[in-house]
């Protein structure tokens, strides 16, 4: 699951209990499973869906991961990849498709759009979509080149086959809150300033 | 392409005086009686869909499998292009180009620098010229490459994909070893380029151009005469001439329809009316005439980038970009050692390239059309307004009517012969 | 009657012949004609364009809006014609006083590749068409509150706090438009009461709390 964002001043807890030998045996296979059987739900939006699908056709070879059943239907999905940007018009369809996706899950964001807006610091743009779902990967790149791609791929794996059945906190449902937000309204404004050069290009004369 | 040569090799049952596979629907000649208490069913497809190519929905209103409305919804990929244009410099705005229709990103970058050339009356040489129509062909090629292959899929067949793809990576080889980057080129500047070919770049393009067309061979021999794609492509979707006239369709579209119609002929830029090649023209205005029109364009691409080849080869050595360094950056060698040239960069880096007051628009022939650039210019280094003339977001606007009528799998169809990118779509 | 600009097409002196003072001026922009016409006959002078032998302006390229800088400035609707038999292209524009209500007649009727070219215009300067037969926004979502992107006066980063823009977009249902009320608004526009159909005509849909 993605970084739980810890409510404000407080550290989140580790749990105290401490796998034992089967747990972690039994972990190992399960994980073994899960890393290499990663069933992609492909969200291409934009550019980066381009890079995406280079990255599943001939030359790199998505299946070697055992990636190559793409899952349209969210229900037998297993990792979502956000390819591209996501304007704010598309922000709660990625959260449903998120909904509906079954645990265990994971998301990659991949680009500059999907991770940060990229270059898109305007009115229409989610500035990350880690404000909408939670993320557990981010390829950087405008588009991330396939092997960033599948480096990101390999880095979940790493992720997946680190989980063990003894943390029950890695299965927990982030839904939005009552009030409409997924993370507090006072982080989203502040991972949506405005960094680095686009700081200056905001006069239009 | 003026006739058809191509006749049904197949007797397949139910095929119509012309050759064609007759599409009678189920029941026709008995009474159907229509308040059977059939009520029309709502179907949303997308916005997340496979076969929608981008994040485009439609809401289809349909009685059995007919489809009586098609409501597209879209703006599921708005990004503001226009209004950040606003907040750039022209040179700034060329990688925002690159990502308004990312299947063909280099020929949109050409049409931002000659719209900005035209809006501030600028020349460019013959060498960049030509250069710019490789981009432009290239372009085509890989645009139409991809729209062959999710075509493909869409119709049942995989093996284009990875046909079309595979040639793809070809060209996105020469791309990167071009510009640096796959897919966000960024390839133009006003007045020039932003880089010249490395050595023994051509020797790769005319490997390609060589090669290149067995693929479009095999595709040919796989479709053309394929019963079950003719029985799929053939008389659905069908527009004629003076619909897709007063439906402002361009490219493709509007030449499958029988308007022999290409920006590159009849308001030629970059020297095009010098190259030998045919515009493809269909008759029917159906799913098939768009295929063959974009399977021909291919090798008349093809065609182009072999001459244009000849020609850079004839012009090795001359120059590049204008000599006129306020508006292009001058050698960064010269920069360093030269006050002029420093001063020439500094002041382009810090506060653009200004244009005189006025408007322009420039439109080329983009793989999906008819792609325009709408300057309008109040004399600082920022546009007043970049409007796109979008060729895909107006293409679409004519799915309601193409799919009125039609059964429901030939709307995928119907919607992938459009050649649809929901970037530009969008914006 | 000042001199001709060099370059200006012929279209524009017909037009001045037809129409009078309804042609408001005209000038020549690298190498593009472009003339002015009063908002309440755009669209007669549109439709002369496109019908009369000698004209044939029977391709509309595009219709957009420009907001300038200066705020005194009006807004102008521009609609780029071409002669695809005579090859030659047109831009005839309309200003409009951003003091009065923004509207302008439809070229629907004429051109059916207006329909979304107008609700993009609408959507972006809020420039209502009149006689468009379903003119909702496109590109933004129907409850969008923050206003006309494009125009001048709208901020590059919207008008709410990203926080807000956010808890809206999640708030939105992903279903909407999906019913048969949406499918058949536009069937049913001109039996609406009148003052629902001003509203919607001015973008008015159920602001969103
Ligand atoms: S990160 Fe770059 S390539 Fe990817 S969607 Fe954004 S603009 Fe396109």
């Amino acid at each position: 699951m993605g970084l739980t964002l810890p409510s404000d001043g407080e550290i989140a807890e580790v749990p105290a209990v401490s796998p034992n030998w089967l747990t972690t045996r039994l972990d190992f296979l399960v994980n073994w499973g899960r890393a290499n059987s990663l069933w992609p739900m492909p969200f291409g939006t934009a550019c980066c869906a381009i890079e995406f699908m280079a990255t599943a056709a001939g030359r790199f070879d998505i299946s070697r991961f055992g990636m190559e059943r793409m899952s349209f239907s969210p229900r037998q999905a297993d990792v979502l990849i956000c390819a591209g940007r996501l304007p704010f018009k598309l922000a709660p369809i990625i959260r449903r498709v998120w909904d509906q996706m079954p645990q265990p899950k994971w998301a990659i964001s991949m680009g500059a759009c999907a991770s940060t807006g990229g270059i898109f610091d305007t009115y229409a743009m989610v500035q990350g979509i880690d404000t909408i779902i939670p993320v557990d990967v981010y390829v950087p790149g405008c588009p991330p080149r396939p092997e960033g791609l599948m480096y990101g791929i390999m880095l979940l794996q790493k992720k997946i086959k680190g989980e063990t059945m003894a943390d029950p906190s890695l299965r927990q449902e982030l839904l939005v809150n009552d009030q409409g937000f997924f993370v507090p309204p006072a982080k989203i404004d502040e991972i949506s300033e405005p960094f680095g050069n686009s700081v200056h290009q905001t006069r239009s004369a | 392409m003026s006739t058809r040569t191509v006749e049904m090799a197949l007797a397949t049952p139910g095929l119509d005086d012309r050759g064609r596979p007759s599409r009678l629907p189920l029941g026709v000649g008995t009474a159907v009686d229509d308040d059977l208490g059939a009520e029309h069913m709502l179907v949303n497809i997308g916005p997340q869909h496979p076969a929608t190519h981008g994040v485009l929905r439609l809401v289809l209103e349909l009685e059995g499998e007919t489809v009586k409305r098609c409501i597209p919804h879209i703006g599921y990929l708005h990004s503001g292009f226009e209004k950040l244009g606003e907040y750039r410099h022209y040179n700034q705005i060329v990688p925002l180009t690159d990502r308004t229709d990312y299947l063909s990103p280099m020929a949109n970058n050409v049409c931002l620098a000659l719209a900005a050339e035209k809006l501030m009356g600028i020349e460019i040489t013959e060498r960049c010229q030509v250069l710019r129509v490789i981009a432009c062909e290239m372009s085509r090629v890989i645009s139409h490459l991809v729209w062959l292959g999710t075509t493909g899929i869409d119709l049942g067949a995989f093996t284009p994909f990875l046909w079309s793809f595979y040639q793809r990576e070809r060209i996105y080889n020469l791309q990167e070893a071009w510009t640096g980057a796959r897919l966000t080129t960024s390839l133009t500047r006003i007045g020039g380029m932003m880089a010249d070919v490395p050595d023994g770049w051509e020797a790769g393009l005319r490997d390609f151009t060589a090669t290149f067309t067995k693929t479009l061979d095999e595709v040919d021999t796989m479709f053309t005469r394929n019963s079950i794609w003719c029985g799929r492509t053939q008389g659905v979707g069908v527009l004629t001439a003076d619909e897709a006239i007063n439906y402002s369709l361009s490219g493709p579209m509007l030449r499958a329809s029988g308007v022999d119609y290409d920006v590159r002929k009849d308001r030629p830029y970059l020297g095009y009316e010098t190259y030998d090649f045919d515009v493809p023209v269909g008759e029917h205005g159906d799913i098939y005439d768009r295929y063959r029109v974009r399977l021909e364009e291919m090798y008349q691409s093809n065609r182009i980038l072999e001459q244009a080849l000849d020609r850079l080869a004839r012009l090795k050595g001359a120059p590049l970009n204008t000599d006129d360094h306020r508006v292009i950056l001058p050698p960064k060698g010269r920069a360093m050692s030269d006050m002029e040239a420093m001063i020439h960069h500094f002041k382009q880096v810090m506060e653009g390239v200004p244009a005189p007051a006025g408007e322009a628009y420039l439109g080329v022939e983009n793989p999906k059309g008819e792609l325009g650039y709408y300057f309008v210019a109040d004399g600082t280094a920022k546009p007043v307004r970049w409007r796109i003339r979008p060729p895909s977001f107006i293409n679409l606007a004519c799915l309601p009517k193409l799919c009125e009528g039609a059964l429901l799998s030939d709307v995928i169809a119907i919607n992938a012969s459009v050649d649809i990118v929901m970037g530009e779509i969008d914006r | 009657m000042t001199a001709v600009a060099p370059g200006l097409s012929p279209s524009v002196e017909a037009l001045r012949a037809a129409f009078g003072s309804a042609v408001l001026r005209s000038a020549v922009s690298c190498g593009d004609s472009i003339v002015w016409v009063d908002r309440d006959r755009a669209h007669e002078v549109l439709a002369w364009l496109k019908n009369t032998p000698g004209q044939e302006f029977n391709y509309l390229t595009d219709i957009t809006a420009v907001d300038y800088r200066d705020p005194g400035q009006p807004l102008e609707v521009s609609y780029q014609l071409r002669s695809l038999g005579r090859k030659v292209d047109l831009r005839v524009k309309v200003p409009l006083d951003k003091a009065k209500p923004l509207t302008v007649d439809s070229v629907f009727d004429l051109w059916r590749g207006a329909d979304w070219l107008e609700r993009e215009v609408f959507d972006m300067f809020g420039v209502t068409f009149a006689g468009h037969p379903d003119l909702r926004r496109i590109l933004m979502w129907d409850t969008y509150a923050e206003g006309h992107p494009l125009r001048k006066d709208f901020p590059l980063r919207g008008n709410f706090t990203r926080a807000e823009q956010t808890r809206q977009a999640l708030a939105a249902n992903p279903e909407a438009h999906y019913s048969m009320e949406e499918l058949s608004i536009a069937d049913a526009f001109n039996e609406l009461p009148d003052d629902m159909k001003r509203r919607l005509l001015e973008g008015q849909r159920g602001e969103l709390r």
